[in-house]
């Protein structure tokens, strides 16, 4: 039976490699945090810059998904429906996200924004801050996550068809109406799908949001780079507490994207 | 007139689709668009619809000009080739689509797609989603979407195309004993000569985009106006320099000056017909015969026979097109 035995290697080779990448440092990490027990998590989890952490990944998270939702759906639609000029363009450009590193982009963004670019000083004189204030980490954040709801919804789209939105219009919807009543449900799973791919890439971001946030405790710090400081500073049960919180954060979003992945 | 399309002109990049076509249907009839795929004929029912703009000529409905209209203004009801249903709505709630997008109440809405689903039989149904249901229902919950909002028009693109053979003459007579009932003008596209003869009681003929011919299915049938649309409409042979029915060639024994002299080369026989494949001075022609005429003929391989037209044939020179 060398087939089998040849299939045994395989998962056991698959199943080492999880162990080893995966599966030990996350559960070493649950165990260091809860190692003296729940109470230093808690005191750890409830400082000042602890809460101001969570608020401000929240707020950064919940508006990245907010304009990639309306984004992803619109650019989506416009792949698949419509023939421009410049479509493909729009098409790579779309990916581009997925090859620069975060840090380039975060680079990128003070170099337009910064206090002394045109865009970015400009912005000064009408009194909004964006890099080292919290548009700037939305925007690297946005900007991290763009092609994950695009990319979720244009296959689905393209399956769908538009005989549906047509037999609609032809009942006599309008273009919203139609796209309420027909184009969201169609595409919903998808959608909610990379809705939560999103908000999992968002939350976890670091490298760009590190470079635009100025890393300012209790203003731009985020919960990566709260972990992150805390580890450096030797803090090790607030890094950890915090770091497990992520942890629990995106085991969440996995099981979300378990549920609402498409059947078939 | 129901439908009124003036020199419409069509193309998609380069390639015309529709070229001056104009056709008028009357109100309450059934109307046939019947042509080969790629003949323009989907497109010109698009055009009706409001799905796709004409470059150029107009669409009038029921005296309306709707060639700016969007489809949503037009009242046409559309049943797709493919179904269209929408797959997240049951059954009752794809045909009541139409009636609450106009806000109607709740009662008459109810009330109304019930005696739909029940004029198309699907009131059984009426809780299922369209993934429950055989392509034959979805498509006549797709018919009774159309009609539930009461269209001045109901347009089918290749309703049957989809559809396995039983089920589509099935359906065919069906939707003829339907439109008796509604009377709504109908006009349904088909590349089926046979559907269209069937059902239809005008048949407009579409090839490369333009109007071929339009008439009652025994017109275009018996006085094809040309030789594309009598070779599309049933089978067709050549006798001398015409183009002549199978079926309408007479074979005799006997030699007969008026006729034509021929040899049989080989007798098939089909169920109720038998097709007789002859030869004349080296061309080669078939005839159909019923089988009644071709036991009483008896004829044999190598035989030497007359033919000639029979009194009804209208044969069609073949120089002239």
């Amino acid at each position: 039976m060398p087939k089998n035995l040849i299939r045994y290697a395989l998962r056991a080779l698959a199943v080492g490699y999880l162990l080893f990448l995966l599966v030990l440092p996350v559960v070493l990490i649950g165990w260091r945090t809860f190692a003296n027990g729940l109470g230093p998590i808690f005191e750890a989890l409830s400082t000042p810059q602890a809460i101001s952490a969570f608020q401000v990944t929240l707020v950064v998270a919940f508006w990245a998904v907010v304009a990639n939702t309306v984004f992803g759906v619109g650019a989506a639609i416009l792949l698949v429906r419509h023939a421009f000029p410049g479509k493909r363009v729009l098409n790579a450009l779309i990916d581009l996200p997925m090859a620069v590193s975060p840090v380039v982009v975060g680079l990128a963004l003070i170099l337009v924004y910064g206090k002394f670019a045109a865009v970015g000083g400009w912005l000064e004189t009408l009194g909004v801050q964006v890099i080292f204030s919290v548009p700037g980490m939305v925007m690297a954040a946005v900007f991290i996550s763009l092609p994950l709801v695009v990319r979720a919804v244009v296959p689905v789209l393209e399956e769908l068809g538009d005989e549906q939105e047509q037999a609609a219009r032809t009942l006599g919807a309008g273009w919203w109406q139609t796209f309420r009543r027909i184009t969201i449900p169609g595409i919903r799973w998808a959608l909610g799908y990379g809705i939560v791919l999103c908000l999992a890439r968002a939350l976890g971001e670091y490298g760009a949001v590190a470079v635009v946030s100025g890393r300012l405790v209790e203003q731009t710090q985020t919960l990566t780079l709260f972990v992150e400081e805390r580890f450096q500073n030797f803090d090790e049960t607030a890094a950890f507490a915090a770091a497990t919180s992520l942890a629990l954060l995106s085991v969440i979003t996995l099981l979300l994207t378990k549920i609402l992945r498409p059947k078939d | 007139m129901a439908i009124e399309v003036r020199d419409v002109n069509k193309s998609f990049g380069v390639t015309p689709v529709l070229r001056d076509v104009s056709i008028d249907v009357t109100s309450g009839s059934l109307t046939a668009l019947l042509g080969p795929s790629g003949g323009g004929k989907s497109t010109l029912l698009r055009v009706i619809a409001g799905l796709e703009q004409p470059d150029t000529g107009t669409v009038v409905i029921s005296g309306v000009d709707a060639t700016r209209l969007s489809p949503q203004r037009r009242n046409v009801g559309f049943v797709f080739q493919h179904y269209a249903a929408f797959k997240h709505m049951t059954v009752f709630k794809n045909v009541a689509f139409g009636l609450e997008i106009r806000k109607r109440p709740k009662e008459e809405i109810r009330r109304r797609v019930m005696e739909l689903l029940e004029l198309v039989h699907l009131d059984q149904m009426a809780e299922r989603y369209p993934s429950q249901l055989s392509g034959g229902q979805r498509q006549r919950m797709a018919l009774a979407r159309a009609l539930a909002v009461e269209p001045q028009v109901l347009l089918l693109d290749e309703p049957f195309g989809a559809l396995d053979a039983q089920v589509r003459k099935e359906l065919r007579t069906w939707l003829r004993r339907l439109h008796d009932e509604v009377h709504v003008t109908t006009v349904f596209v088909t590349h089926d000569q046979e559907e269209a003869i069937e059902v239809a009681d005008t048949i407009v003929v579409l090839a490369d985009g333009q109007v071929k011919q339009v008439g009652s299915p025994a017109e275009v049938y018996d006085n094809p106006a040309d030789q594309f649309v009598m070779r599309f409409l049933g089978p067709v042979t050549r006798l001398g320099d015409s183009l002549v029915r199978p079926h309408d060639i007479e074979i005799s024994p006997a030699a007969d000056p008026a006729g034509t002299t021929a040899t049989v080369v080989r007798v098939v026989r089909l169920g109720f017909e038998v097709r007789v494949e002859l030869l004349i001075d080296g061309q080669e022609t078939w005839a159909q015969l019923a089988r009644s005429t071709a036991d009483r003929l008896d004829l044999q391989p190598g035989q030497a026979v007359t033919v000639r037209p029979s009194p009804a044939a209208r044969p069609l020179a073949l120089s002239a097109s």
